[in-house]
């Protein structure tokens, strides 16, 4: 038996950030993740993190109206003043902390300009911004000595009388299943890009904070905004960052056209990702595709520039497709990228359930609505992973100790004992491949009734399926296997939470873009979705959107 | 070396892919030989994805974002350190042949394809990585050259994937090493103009294990995934060590000798720089050596420890003027 004040569970940049303001903050922290936490996806965000800058003539409430409007309106504006208020800050201390950003020729920090924003306020590192900052944010947990469960697997959550108490996890080493008890959990577990396939994500991005913190009684909102990037490979789905358009690369349709002009004449290829990824896809399927492609160009900015801002995209291309991005434009293609939706909290990371806070992807405060803006995410780790351990903090003083036995250790125990003695099946990864690509066709850029209860149905099915998956490998030691077949069981969870939310939703508003109802209904549906888990599955619910100075307009770039 | 098993499959690629499983009695590693049938796009990693996804799922192996960016998948592929989702399975294997796939060298195998970090992590906290600014903390941003922060952020590609240190030559032979990797990192916060303690970090990094036992040997360099060049890193460090006075190790002391020599003579004297590094005035380390010195003598095979002039020792002095005042 384990004992903290808090578990943080995900150690990307949300989870570390959060661990280290609770361990600043005298709390008795501990992490765990399933992978070590430089592993984490955040190290695959490139272009960069915003934030507006006084001091260089830039306004936050410029910051929070962009978001508002990317987010086309869903967002709780109180949620995102937040966010834009404090993004200065807390830029500013992930620099002291070390974090090696690009400067101007005054020795200053250096901004880019990025989708569906007004002016340059992203800040960067080349292209490996993510990565520059989880190493950065795991050097002060070094520094901290914050504990970490490393390469550790939470199958439960534990609640008693509707409050959090812990988890019961294993470690992936031996394979022992322990409870870890907590007065307090922060789940900052990450999205869930792989129940879609292909997907920008990492194989690991499997939904199970969301599915974990779903089955504790938390609300999943508004999860039928799935965000599709505009610029991925086609076949395994890797990501080119927008970046490259912030630093003024354009797309091409097959006869050459900068076809942005026709979708967004003033922001062209830096309108807001779903507003880019409906023009991409509109040019496909109306034929002005090169193999189901558009074209990415960056020859015009040169092979230098490319190299200094741009690296880790000439890498790729070069790499994945043999592509000097200097010489060749690239074929590109929407693919699912993140997940706007998720648990729904305060803006203090407060879930509905007692002593269960969450931040980062996993999470929704909501700050990014219908659809994020490129670097809003990584200020939304750093901002709310924050403010998450923060309002931890002052929950433990009060909160009552745990009480929990080995009843819910025993439970686990025995559930994945019966997986492991299960009479051979079929494989999780045909499941999982299955349910992947029924997604991704029936909740795409665009979705309608038809397609959304095909995804909702084949869901079903593969619930129904899941019971004959049986685990080949018996080991207790670092059983791939196991680990796959329990993330299987999460993703379809999240899965059935998306094909509801979007079956609620009766319009088309941000990434959730209906033929079947192609207009946004302000009126009837500025509404977030929300997906309890039930007795019989699952039960449904709306909530208002909260405004407080900006009232819906039309969305125009 | 580990025996070989074989079970068959539909064919198109072959891979031999290494195997242990510490849960059975005599827990020995065996290869385990796979035929897949794989797309001319694969890489190593989607072979083995594939393997364990539709043919064998007892296979266990790390891998995360398949972009190489986390880090997760360095492995040995016919010998050799790579991060096996950027490495094309056409540039390693050619139809008929069979590429062979080991974990990653110089650590503890968990199972299969895993193997045990925590000494590599042990390594990197032992270079206390992470900055330590000394003067006042500025209300804005701390002020730095561009160029600065570029040539840091190439170090900062390091993704810790643990290649270099899979097949370091050093690490072979000495656990104690700190390695390339945890001395990149190191290197992060030497040159970086806002961290307060270089000398500090030199010091310490100029002792045993430390930046003088890198043997030069380039497999870091040769095998990293993401040209953060440790090596050329650790060079560096060594140079700024003797700048802020660190003289006093053999190494420092080797290089002050060779120089001096070839400055000297335009040859290098390899008596006097066998007992230049080792100290002058190092009796005991001076008489360790005789027994040596004594062998080499009676075969012929020490040379003299007066200079050898050359001819054209005019030029070469011009090439360590110049050498040194490029590299200023």
């Amino acid at each position: 038996m384990y004992e903290h004040d808090v578990l943080i569970i995900g150690a990307g940049l949300a989870g570390l950030r959060a661990a280290v303001e609770a361990e600043k903050l005298g709390l008795k922290t501990a992490v765990l993740s399933k992978v070590h936490p430089v592993r984490s996806h955040s190290c695959a965000a490139q272009g960069g993190i915003n934030a507006a800058l006084g001091d260089r003539g830039d306004d936050w409430t410029d910051h929070a109206y962009d978001t508002v409007k990317g987010s086309d309106f869903l967002g709780d504006q109180d949620a995102i003043e937040i966010m834009a208020r404090e993004a200065g800050d807390d830029l500013i201390e992930l620099e002291h902390m070390g974090v090696v950003f690009s400067r101007q020729d005054d020795g200053r920090l250096e901004a880019r300009a990025f989708g569906g924003q007004r002016v340059p306020r992203t800040f960067f590192i080349g292209a490996i911004t993510g990565s520059a900052m989880l190493h950065v944010l795991y050097e002060q947990a070094i520094k901290h000595d914050v504990q970490i469960y490393e390469e550790w697997f939470v199958t439960k959550l534990i609640i008693e009388e509707g409050v959090c108490h812990g988890a019961v996890a294993f470690n992936m080493h031996t394979g022992e299943m322990e409870t870890i008890r907590a007065k307090s959990v922060i789940m900052a577990a990450g999205g869930a890009g792989r129940v879609f396939e292909p997907s920008t994500n990492a194989l690991i991005c499997t939904g199970d904070g969301l599915a974990l913190a779903w089955d504790a009684g938390a609300s999943l909102m508004d999860m039928e905004m799935v965000q599709y990037h505009p610029t991925t490979l086609a076949g395994n789905g890797i990501l080119l960052s927008e970046a490259a358009r912030g630093e003024g690369a354009h797309l091409l349709n097959s006869e050459g056209d900068r076809f942005m002009e026709r979708y967004a004449p003033e922001f062209m290829e830096l309108a807001s990702r779903d507003v880019v990824s409906r023009a991409e896809q509109t040019e496909i399927n109306e034929g002005r595709s090169i193999n189901g492609n558009v074209l990415l160009d960056l020859r015009h900015l040169g092979k230098t520039f490319i190299e200094e801002r741009l690296g880790y995209l000439q890498e790729v291309a070069v790499e994945f497709r043999g592509i000097d991005l200097s010489e060749h434009p690239i074929e590109i293609r929407p693919g699912v990228h993140y997940i706007m939706g998720g648990i729904k909290t305060n803006v203090d990371g407060a879930t509905v359930v007692p002593g269960l806070y969450a931040a980062g992807e996993c999470a929704n405060v909501s700050v990014h609505g219908g659809n994020r803006l490129g670097a809003n995410s990584l200020l939304d780790t750093i901002v709310f992973g924050r403010r998450s351990a923060q309002a931890a903090a002052e929950y433990v003083k009060t909160a009552a100790p745990s009480v929990s036995t080995d009843e819910h250790l025993n439970a686990e125990k025995s559930r994945i004992q019966d997986l492991l003695d299960r009479p051979k099946g079929i494989r999780w990864a045909a499941v999982r491949n299955e349910l992947a690509h029924s997604m991704t066709e029936g909740i795409g850029v665009y979705r309608d009734q038809a397609s959304m209860e095909g995804a909702d149905a084949k869901v079903d099915e593969m619930r129904a399926k899941y019971s004959q998956v049986s685990v080949e490998n018996k080991g207790k030691v670092y059983n791939t296997d196991l680990i796959f077949t329990l993330e299987l069981d999460y993703m379809i969870n999240v899965a059935k939470t998306i094909t509801q939310g979007a079956l609620m939703c009766k319009e088309s508003r941000g990434a959730h873009s209906r033929t079947d109802m192609p207009d946004r209904d302000d009126e009837n549906w500025l509404k977030h979705t929300h997906v309890f888990k039930d007795d019989d599955g699952v039960r449904t619910e709306t909530s208002d959107v909260t405004i407080t100075q900006w009232q819906p307009v039309e969305r125009v770039y | 070396m580990p025996e070989t098993e074989t079970t068959v499959k539909t064919v198109t690629a072959n891979l031999k892919v290494y195997r242990y499983d510490p849960e059975v009695g005599d827990a020995k590693p065996y290869y385990q030989d796979y035929e897949v049938e794989v797309e001319d796009w694969f890489t190593v990693l989607d072979a083995l994805i594939k393997i364990r996804e539709e043919i064998d799922g007892t296979l266990s192996l790390r891998c995360a974002c398949r972009a190489s960016i986390c880090g997760s998948c360095a492995m040995k592929v016919n010998g050799e350190a790579k991060l096996v989702c950027k490495t094309k399975l056409d540039s390693v294997w050619s139809p008929g042949e069979t590429v062979t796939v080991d974990p990653p060298g110089n650590m503890p195998v968990i199972t299969d394809l895993v193997a045990d970090f925590k000494p590599f992590w042990d390594k990197v906290r032992q270079v206390k990585p992470y900055m330590q600014p000394t003067g006042p903390v500025p209300t804005a941003e701390y002020l730095a050259p561009n160029e600065d922060m570029v040539h840091l952020a190439g170090v900062m590609n390091c993704i810790m994937c643990g290649a270099c240190v899979s097949d370091c030559t050093v690490l072979e032979v000495d656990k104690s090493f700190i390695g390339p990797a945890a001395l990149a990192k190191a290197y992060r916060f030497v040159a970086d103009p806002r961290d307060g303690k270089k000398k500090e970090r030199l010091g310490e990094l100029n002792g045993d294990a430390g930046i003088w036992d890198c043997t030069r040997c380039m497999q870091c360099v040769e095998v990293c995934p993401k040209d953060v060049d440790p090596m050329e890193r650790i060079m560096v460090m060594r140079d700024q060590a003797i700048e802020e006075g660190y003289t006093g190790t053999s190494g420092a002391r080797h290089t002050e000798s060779f120089v001096n020599s070839v400055r000297r003579s335009g040859r290098l004297n390899e008596t006097r720089l066998a007992i230049e590094s080792m100290g002058v005035m190092n009796i005991p380390g001076q008489i360790s050596m005789a027994p040596v010195g004594i062998k080499a003598l009676l075969k012929g095979k020490l040379p003299s420890p007066l200079d050898h002039k050359i001819p054209s020792k005019a030029a070469v002095k011009k090439i360590v003027e110049k050498s040194e005042e490029t590299s200023k």
